[in-house]
């Protein structure tokens, strides 16, 4: 049982890699973004693409593919969101979701319906684990992806707090307007914030690859997940996002444990119990279950 | 300056004619079948339950403001509660309505729940819904996980018999829903339904119940799209779990409302002719049918957010089904944006149905 705990909390660290670029994006623009997971799984296929055909190994991919995500997060909100959202708050999830059918459906016509694994192109990490005490036995894969999940949410809330650019986000997303009245460029900060929130989608989209296997409809599950963290983890500090996937990933667990089929069926379950509690407690459904305080409390 | 008051009124002369229009083509449509090969008579039935999912996702988000994409999980339960019930020894027609009256009484506690969440927390929420309901038929041994199982009391008629019933169930259902929304629209529901679409808060500040009446639409659209789930599965007669709730329905609802015109009664109509042409005639080229339709939807979104039904009436002041009030000036009276000397027909398009 502890074993199955620590593979949990593990995979939580993979949830929170996904969900902080949702929440993010939620935080500072008001946009949930519905391509999210389709935009995770393009970035699995190119890194896939880039390790088949071109015998690139994943790692050294993602220096290919996490500036291109950079620049498709920054064209994505120049191009579509922000106009988009000139509309009201109900347009971007119709521009959103229209864009994920679109990434899904070109994904399957390139690729076809086959599953992938970028786990054939690292080797022996795929498998390899190490023995903890109690005959506890912990993927290497996991456990890296854990600490790149703690490493890049303590980036990101540094970077958010410490730096002029982060500032200037966190203001945009307070009060555009005002933001806007003490010389912040909210267009350029939106922007920058979108390309930050893909490059951690094509990091999750890098794990998913290798973690497990994926399909060109893949997506909808990841966007799933992402928001179920998200809103488990609900509006506190990026690591509230953690403890979010944390929650998600043992619900599934025990929903396994208790079911053959379960696995899913215990991550919903736990979202919607979480949701219950806090829409019927706070009442912070008036006020958005994604929200982030993206700095510290003053 | 204003010698004669100002006109309201409910309709133009286009709108009473094409009130007669609808009455003829429905007659037209009830005797169809008689001119009709059997796939065409399919096809129709097909056309009849696109045009109540596009009206029924129209009244949920045009006018509830309730962007929902987990509509899905009330077309695969429609589905699903038809085969129990006709599994149990009920007549499968009757079963088809039995199925989405519990459709709609099963959305009224997910209502309570969901309608707290905003925008796109309510829409990725449905979907976690219809995830859910999903993994849940598929656990009952009688659907047999994603193998699926078929309506089979059905193969008691004879195949005209059923293709024609289906037809007529289907084509009744759709007068039906339409009749009740119009209907709705228009009475005194409808002023408060369209006070919540144009500006929520502003609504609740002049005592419109906001939540009420968003339930309303909510527990309309699950059952409508509950009758199209089972009215899709008499057609089909398989049920297959991933078919019924897959999402793609949803795309197919957001698809015809937002190139027929989100928050026109008119539009959503026009939204399912136009998807039933394009899926008649580009259909089969499979995955580049559903990347063109994404596009178009994103497109829409982006470039035409009105979709066309709304650009024309704002461009030409149409109006066929008229379910609002449009107020007319009188010759030579002042507008209410200040411009004087109107022309004598001008018509100001202050409504906005």
């Amino acid at each position: 049982m502890s074993n199955q705990i620590v593979q949990g909390i593990l995979l939580g660290g993979y949830y929170a890699l996904i969900a902080c670029g949702l929440s993010f994006m939620f935080s500072v623009m008001r946009i949930i973004n519905l391509a999210h997971g389709s935009l995770a799984v393009l970035s699995a296929f190119a890194l896939w693409l880039l390790a088949s055909r071109f015998h690139i190994p994943p790692f050294y991919g993602l220096a290919i593919v996490l500036p291109l995500m950079a620049v498709i997060g920054w064209a994505l909100q120049r191009f579509l969101l922000e106009r988009s959202a000139r509309g009201g708050a109900l347009l971007p999830i119709l521009t959103t979701f229209g864009l994920a059918i679109v990434i899904d459906n070109f994904l399957f016509e390139q690729f076809g319906a086959d599953t992938r694994s970028l786990a054939p192109f690292i080797g022996s990490l795929s498998y390899d684990s190490w023995e903890w005490p109690g005959s506890i036995y912990v993927g290497k894969l996991a456990v890296i992806i854990f600490v790149a999940a703690v490493i890049l949410l303590g980036g990101l809330q540094l970077f958010l707090t410490r730096t002029g650019l982060g500032r200037s986000i966190r203001a945009t997303s307070e009060d555009p307007d005002t933001a806007g009245l003490v010389g912040v460029d909210a267009r350029r900060a939106n922007a920058v914030a979108a390309a930050i929130a893909m490059v951690t989608v094509g990091l999750a989209g890098a794990f998913l690859g290798m973690r497990a296997t994926f399909d060109p409809y893949a997506g909808a599950t990841q966007l799933l997940f992402a928001f179920e963290a998200a809103v488990i983890g609900g509006a506190g500090s990026l690591w509230s996002t953690l403890i979010g996937g944390i929650v998600l990933a043992l619900a599934q667990t025990l929903g396994a444990k208790v079911h053959p089929q379960g696995f899913l069926i215990g991550g919903h379950v736990a979202f919607l119990i979480v949701l219950f509690i806090r829409l019927y407690t706070s009442g912070l459904g008036l006020r958005g279950l994604l929200r982030l305080s993206t700095g510290k409390a003053s | 300056m204003s010698t004669a008051s100002p006109v309201i009124e409910r309709g133009t002369a286009a709108s009473r004619i094409a009130g007669l229009g609808v009455a003829a083509i429905i007659v037209l449509l009830a005797v169809a079948p008689q001119f009709l090969s059997a796939g065409a008579v399919d096809r129709m039935t097909a056309l009849f339950i696109y045009v109540i999912l596009a009206a029924m996702w129209n009244a949920l988000a045009g006018y509830g403001g309730l962007v929902s994409v987990g509509q899905q999980v009330f077309f695969g339960l429609g589905a699903y509660f038809a085969i129990r019930l006709a599994n149990a020894g009920l007549n499968p027609f009757v079963s088809l309505f039995v199925a989405a009256v519990i459709v709609g009484a099963v959305s009224w506690p997910i209502s309570l729940f969901m309608l707290r969440l905003k925008n796109g927390e309510f829409a990725i929420g449905m979907w976690v819904i219809a995830a859910l309901a999903h993994l849940l038929v598929n656990l009952d041994r009688l659907i047999q996980g994603e193998t699926g199982t078929s309506l089979i009391s059905l193969n008691v008629y004879d195949a005209s018999t059923r293709r024609l019933t289906i037809y007529w169930l289907a084509l009744a259902s759709m007068t039906a829903l339409l009749a009740v929304l119009f209907g709705l629209l228009r009475g005194s529901t409808g002023a408060a339904i369209r006070a919540i679409r144009d500006n929520e808060d502003a609504a609740a500040s002049v005592g419109v119940r906001v939540t009420g009446t968003k339930r309303l639409l909510f527990v309309l659209a699950a059952f409508g799209i509950g009758i199209a789930g089972a009215l899709w599965l008499a057609s089909a007669t398989t049920f297959q779990p991933k078919t019924y709730f897959s999402v793609q329905w949803t795309a197919y609802m957001i698809f015809m409302v937002l190139v027929g015109g989100i928050g026109t009664f008119e539009g959503a109509i026009l939204g399912a002719l136009l998807f039933f042409l394009i899926e008649t005639w580009f259909g089969g080229t499979g995955v580049w049918y559903l990347i063109g339709l994404g596009a178009t939807a994103l497109a829409f979104s982006l470039l035409l957010p009105r979709g066309l039904w709304g650009t024309v009436e704002e461009r030409f002041g149409w109006r066929l089904l008229s379910v609002g009030y449009r107020v007319r000036l009188a010759s030579g009276t002042a507008g209410p944006t200040g411009e004087t000397a109107l022309p004598a027909s001008i018509t100001t398009h202050r409504e906005k149905a």
